[in-house]
């Protein structure tokens, strides 16, 4: 089990476009990828729905996990983008 | 108001200026599902399939935000979790068609009780679903008719994935029964400057085709309008264009020069505000340029940024504020965590308490912009509350090389003491949504005290009143760059107390404009008093509205 932890970098949290392009991501990935709230119960990172659920605000931090050999890339580039400001440029 | 004595009207919330007269037409209904339920399991997944498929052909063929939220509703028709959980309920012995209604109820039920930004997004929940069934129950797609001739637009809600099967030269209006003032279907009508009533009780009872006349500005639907309401739109139409036309510098009747700017946040609000007639920036907002990053912009990059936004304001007046941290606008490099009250903490300009090299690295790429574009900043520190603290910024300001220094007065004790701090500065500018909310001591993010927050209350009035004879007093400048600058009625009150330069945002301009035009200085002066005298916000603003020139009110349809 690999795991990232990561502050939410788009101003408007993890909703709308940051997290429709965060699930997008994950769901590209080609392994089952969770996301969690700090404590909180780990969902399908492809879920777009379910992303949004979680309401992560910005700063707020989360949890990523993945299991096998690419859970590292993997999890490394779905980092960058949520510690990137979706929200901005557009 | 447009209200037609003796017909049949209709009550929402209005979104836009416009009034139009035409036939309703409505919007298919969402499918009923049958009491046995329906739908053949085998078809559930591609049922699915096809609604994601045909609406993100469909984003493809758009533009703007409705590409962007049809690719979002797509999305939705494409989730995982969503599918996964109606698999699950036929598995366990219901109907496809009821599968898919109570997997997406869930997220409608867990998206309402979330509040916010996921309540907006219900609509595009209700029309996956929708799509999905109709699809399984072999039924027409729910959405609006093929439209005919131009025509009002009906429905109970309007999912963004409907809003993409619209002709727009034929719809004249949009109105619905469910939906909110921010939810998609204001957004685009916004955007594509079609007139829109949103929770309108009784809309759905209307047959197609009857004519209604729709009034955005007083939120009202008229059955059957008589040939008066018929005129009121074709005025309100011509009034429409010839506001725009007015493209001369604001004044007031009499000629009082009354300087009217745009608000922005970024160089590339800069360029677009720069295209359209106003007298430069009132408020550049420059912790845009700081948000959503782990450190503070270089002084490189804020030198690119400043100079793109005086360059594009060249030999004009812009207002640059500097970095308004904290509260509702934290930055991980500067806000302190576990502050209990953080709209009263170290905010603003009291973050040179604990990070003054942020201020000081801004002001000097401020003073490079300036050098480099040839160009002069207007530049004011944000919650400034003492004499003292004004004196302070002053002082860094012109070391740093500005050359035009100020404050912004939006907590009571600056406005109280508003002579003592023009005494330390070129110029201040009032932000009357902080002023209220520490005046009213009411939070600004809580929905239910938006009656304490209205900058019409006498007590905020009184504050810009003091502080703009203060002003006088000292011959320097007092704006205001607050939401009250661009309600064009208010705006009237903000000239009559002494107030010398209004900025809001590019499209409020022409209505402020318009208003200033058509009445003296004098008249302004007699309104802010009635204004000061009134008991309450209503009453003030009722006061104020009766001495407004009634071509006026026509017009503006206030």
């Amino acid at each position: 089990m690999t795991e990232r932890t990561v502050a939410i970098a788009s101003a408007q949290g993890l909703h709308a476009r940051p997290a429709s392009v965060f699930a997008q991501a994950a769901g590209a990935a080609g392994i089952p990828v969770t996301i969690a709230k700090q404590g909180g119960s780990p969902v399908n990172a492809a879920s777009v729905l379910m992303v949004m659920t979680l309401s992560a605000g910005h700063g707020e931090e989360v949890v990523l996990t993945a299991d096998g050999p690419q859970a590292d890339d993997v999890l490394d580039s779905l980092v960058g983008l949520l510690a990137t400001d979706l929200d901005a440029d557009v | 108001m447009s209200v037609d004595a003796g017909r049949r009207t209709l009550v929402g919330v209005g979104v836009g200026r416009g009034l139009v007269v035409g036939p309703v037409a409505k919007a298919y209904p969402s499918p009923v599902i049958p009491a046995q339920g329906g739908g053949d399991p085998a078809q559930l997944g591609p049922a699915f399939d096809q609604v994601a498929s045909s609406l993100e052909s469909r984003a493809r063929a758009a533009t703007g935000a409705l590409a962007a939220v049809l690719g979002a509703t797509a999305q939705m028709a494409a989730d995982p979790a969503l599918r996964a959980e109606a698999e699950q309920r036929v598995a366990a012995g219901e109907t496809p068609a009821e599968a898919v209604d109570r997997a997406i109820a869930r997220f409608v039920d867990m998206f309402t009780a979330a509040g916010g930004p996921l309540a907006e997004r219900v609509t595009d929940l209700r029309s996956v679903r929708d799509r999905v069934v109709a699809v399984l129950l072999d039924l027409d797609e729910p959405g609006v008719p093929p439209l005919t001739e131009p025509s009002v637009v009906v429905a109970a809600d309007l999912a963004p994935a409907d809003t993409a099967e619209l002709d727009v030269r034929q719809v004249l209006a949009i109105v619905t029964e469910r939906g909110g003032p921010t939810g998609h279907t204001a957004i685009i009508a916004g955007q594509l400057g079609i007139p829109c009533i949103v929770r309108t009780t009784g809309i759905m009872d209307l047959e197609p085709g009857t004519e209604v006349a729709v009034d955005a500005v007083a939120g009202t639907v008229t059955l059957d309008p008589g040939p008066e309401i018929r005129e009121q739109s074709r005025a309100r139409r011509a009034a429409a264009a010839a506001l725009e036309s007015d493209t001369a510098p604001g004044a007031t009747a009499d000629g009082h020069a009354v300087k009217l700017m745009a608000n922005i946040g970024t160089g590339k609000d800069a360029d677009r505000a720069s295209a359209v007639p106003t007298e430069g920036v009132g408020l550049f907002r420059t912790e845009v340029l700081y948000l959503g990053r782990a450190t503070a912009p270089s002084q490189a990059e804020q030198v690119t940024e400043y100079s793109r936004v005086l360059q594009a304001f060249a030999g004009g007046k812009v207002v640059v504020r500097t970095l308004d941290a904290g509260a509702d606008k934290p930055l991980p490099f500067v806000t302190q965590a576990g502050e209990e009250n953080p709209a009263l903490g170290v905010r603003g300009y009291r973050l040179v308490r604990s990070h003054p090299e942020l201020l000081d690295t801004q002001l000097q790429a401020l003073a490079r912009a300036q050098t480099e574009t040839g160009t002069t900043p207007w530049v004011m520190a944000p919650m400034v509350t003492t004499p003292a603290e004004a004196r302070d910024f002053a002082s860094r300001a012109r070391a740093a090389g500005i050359a035009i220094v100020g404050v912004m007065i939006e907590v009571p004790a600056a406005a109280l003491r508003a002579r003592e701090i023009l005494a330390e500065v070129d110029f201040v500018s009032l932000g009357t949504n902080d002023l209220a909310q520490y005046t009213m001591a009411s939070d600004r993010l809580r929905g239910e005290l938006a009656d304490l927050l209205d900058p019409w209350q006498p007590a905020v009035l009184d504050l810009v009143d003091s502080t703009a004879r203060a002003g006088l007093r000292a011959r320097k400048p007092v704006g205001v760059c607050g939401e009250s600058a661009s309600d064009p009625v208010l705006a009237l009150v903000l000239v009559g107390l002494g107030v010398t330069s209004l900025s809001m945002s590019v499209g409020a301009i022409p209505a402020v404009r318009y208003a200033l035009r058509h009445h003296t200085s004098a008249e302004c002066a007699t309104m802010a008093a009635a204004a000061l005298a009134a008991q309450s916000a209503g009453e003030g603003r009722a006061a104020v509205l009766a001495l407004v020139h009634p071509e006026v009110r026509e017009t503006l349809g206030v």
